[in-house]
């Protein structure tokens, strides 16, 4: 009640003279801008990211193969093959904080449709748990291929959006064949688009197929060969193939065309590129690597002390560096909009210790009418905060306004942030209470007599 | 009844190492009603004596008595509540807020006082003392839109708006030309007769001070003499006075 009326008088004093009143408040406008602006837009980036991330599947881990080293020299990882689809079961088994695994194999080659052909970024044998592990279940059209599909190798895909396009002209392919090195694979399904992700991979342009046929209908080897050059190099036309084979030989005979259609995989041997996991939640990430080690480690016979013949890798790490980083840019740029906030304050206890020495008579007027020195105080006061709201409502105004504008302009993503508004309102109070508290101070300070005398 | 008595009431400004007294043992007694002239040749020390009076300072020495209350023991927030509440000023210089409307400079004090009038009250009350004053239709001219005559009636109807029992002027008329002077010193005599308020003001005008029904005169920071006015008495002096 009090309160209200000192507000109103200051507000009346400060409608007294409105370009000065401008003028001084000009530096909380821009900071109170600035930081409205740089909230807006880094909770925007923020947001983006986050949905980035989804879009990789949330608390995805990946296992895979260690490196094979031959005196000394590494190859790299993923040079040996180490892991094995009952490794996948075993962790789904016994690891309680992984929510679901997936095991995959991979190629890379060409597709081919009608008088159209396309070579997409991956060719993913895995099983139906895959589209839990990447949150990718609901399908854009048809259905996903089955357990027992994997079980028996059946020629049968889902395809991403990217091969829609390029393959399909968008039309709808479920029901269609395509070949995939001259096997036909029919199209069950389509997947929902994804985008790219954080690398600029493009996550649509995939084939997902059960890895019993990609493994042994389309590589029939592993990844370090599964690459366009030379797994189809590896047919006899190129002579040279004799020379530097790529074919891995067999370990057992190999079996003609008719025996592999009707008998088609000895299981037991079968090695997977990587397995793709699922933890309950990305707090229990660092549980679910622990056991995934335990269980490899325990299935892989190694003995304590001897480095690990495969690796864990979670996204989390890399989500967790990429929204570091954003926050590190966003907080950078909160500082310098800060320090404006701060230049801004000290414009208004320069035009405030003015306004109290120009004003001298006036505050010997009210002490000598009754104004305590602590009414004074309060008066400059709440003229210092109503003077900082006034430009941190017109700050928001204009930040707001400025991050919609390099919405509109740059197509940065930005996001109206309730909190940076309430932020930006107590920030510019707080200036008002801290630099307008010393020349108020001194206002209360004054003596009445030669408050009344002063010229 | 006394309203204000000061026994022994000294003042000395310190300037460096050398003291400076101004007052030097004032004793006096104020009753209710009175309207009271004082008077003296430049840097007698009236300012300095009434600044004490109206409680803005604080006396070196002695004992100031105010409505049964010793003054110059009470703290600073203790005589701003006083001097809102029993005490009215009025100043040589107006002392008006620039640009804020008369209503507006009247209702000003009501807002340190301790019985909180809303909005409309206070208006309403600065509408009145306006009234009085013959300003009722000068409510919302601003202070530059008044002649100085005007202007010291909005500054006397500032002083009064809380009702206090006392008026002190100091050199009330300093600004104002002769007719005007007259009528801001007809508006006292008829507070003090009609609102029985005692006002008590500074003047070196002996016609000014032909008005009061008592001149106080000062010299080097001493009373000279304290004795009604020798020409124009005014009819109204209290029975009793001196
Ligand atoms: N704050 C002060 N410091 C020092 N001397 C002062 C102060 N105020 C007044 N004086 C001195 O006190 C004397 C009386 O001043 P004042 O009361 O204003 O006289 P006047 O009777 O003209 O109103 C003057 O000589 C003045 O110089
Ligand atoms: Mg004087």
């Amino acid at each position: 009640m009090m309160l209200y009326t000192t507000a109103r008088t200051a507000f009346r004093t400060l409608r007294r003279n409105p370009m000065r009143a401008m003028l001084t408040t000009l530096g909380i406008v821009i900071g109170v801008g600035a930081v409205i602006a740089m909230m807006e837009i880094g909770a925007g980036a923020s947001a983006a990211l986050k949905k980035t991330i989804a879009s990789m599947g949330a608390n995805v881990l990946v296992v895979r193969p260690g490196t094979a080293s031959s005196g000394g020299v590494s190859f790299g990882a993923g040079s040996t093959t180490t892991l094995t689809p009952e490794d996948c079961q075993a962790i789904l088994r016994e690891c309680p904080a992984v929510r679901n695994a997936a095991p995959m194999v991979r190629a890379r080659t060409q597709v081919v449709y009608g008088n159209r052909n396309w070579v997409p970024n991956a060719i993913y044998g895995t099983t139906p748990a895959y589209l839990d592990v990447q949150d990718w279940s609901i399908l854009a059209e048809g259905e996903p291929f089955s357990d027992r599909d994997v079980l028996n190798g059946n020629r049968v895909c889902i395809l991403g959006q990217s091969l829609v396009r390029e393959l399909f002209d968008n039309e709808s392919p479920v029901g269609k064949e395509i070949r995939i090195k001259n096997i036909a694979f029919r199209v069950i399904g389509v997947l929902t688009p994804k985008g790219a992700n954080m690398m600029g991979f493009d996550q649509d342009d995939v084939i997902l197929a059960p890895w019993t046929t990609i493994k042994y209908r389309v590589t029939g080897a592993t990844l370090s060969t599964a690459n366009q050059s030379t797994a189809t190099a590896s047919d006899s036309v190129n002579t040279l193939s004799n020379l530097y084979p790529a074919v891995k030989r067999g370990l057992y005979p190999e079996q003609s065309s008719v025996q592999q259609a009707d008998n088609p995989m000895p299981v037991r041997f079968a090695n997977i590129d990587q397995i793709m996991l699922a933890a309950n939640s990305s707090a229990e990430i660092p549980l679910a690597v622990e056991q995934i080690t335990g269980v490899l480690r325990e299935r892989h016979r190694i003995r304590a002390g001897e480095p690990d013949d495969f690796n864990v890798r979670d996204m989390a790490e890399l989500t967790r560096t990429l929204s570091t980083t954003t926050k590190l840019m966003t907080n950078l740029l909160l500082a310098v909009a800060m320090i404006s906030l701060v230049v801004g304050g000290v414009g208004i206890m320069n035009i405030m210790l003015v306004s109290v020495t120009e004003r001298t008579r006036e505050i010997g007027l009210r002490m000598a009418v009754g104004a305590r020195g602590k009414d004074i105080l309060r008066q400059f006061l709440v003229e210092a905060v109503v003077l900082c709201l006034t430009g941190g409502a017109m700050g928001i105004v204009i930040g707001h306004g400025g991050s919609l504008l390099v919405q509109a302009l740059l197509k940065w993503p930005v996001e109206t942030s309730p909190a940076a508004i309430a932020t930006a309102v107590l920030v510019s109070a707080g200036v008002g209470i801290i630099f307008g508290f010393y020349p108020a101070w001194k206002a209360s300070r004054l003596d009445p007599i030669e408050a009344l005398r002063y010229e | 009844m006394e309203l204000i008595t000061l026994r022994g009431i000294e003042k000395t400004y310190q300037m460096g190492d050398i003291a400076v007294p101004v007052l030097k043992g004032i004793s006096l007694a104020i009753r209710q009603g009175e309207l009271v002239a004082l008077t003296g040749s430049s840097g007698s020390g009236k300012s300095t004596l009434m600044n004490i009076l109206g409680c803005l300072d604080r006396p070196t020495a002695g004992e100031y008595w105010l409505d049964g209350q010793e003054i110059s023991t009470l703290s600073a927030d203790e005589r701003a509540l006083l001097r809102n509440r029993k005490l009215g000023f009025v100043f040589q210089s107006f002392n008006l807020l620039a640009r804020t409307s008369a209503i507006e400079n009247v209702a000003m004090p009501l807002s340190y006082g301790a019985g909180h009038l809303s909005e409309r009250e206070a208006r309403e009350r600065a509408a009145e003392m306006l009234t009085r004053v013959g300003l009722a239709d000068r409510l919302d001219h601003h202070p530059a839109q008044l002649s100085g005559g005007q202007q010291q009636r909005v500054a006397i109807a500032r002083a009064l708006i809380n009702r206090p029992p006392v008026l002190f002027a100091d050199e009330p008329t300093g600004n104002l030309d002769s007719k005007t002077s007259e009528e801001v010193l007809q508006m006292f005599e008829r507070l003090n007769t009609e609102d029985r308020i005692t006002i008590i003001m500074v003047t070196h005008d002996p016609k000014v001070a032909g008005h009061a029904n008592r001149v106080i005169r000062m010299q080097d920071g001493v009373i000279l003499d304290d004795a009604p006015p020798t020409a124009g008495a005014n009819p109204n002096t209290p029975a009793g006075a001196p």
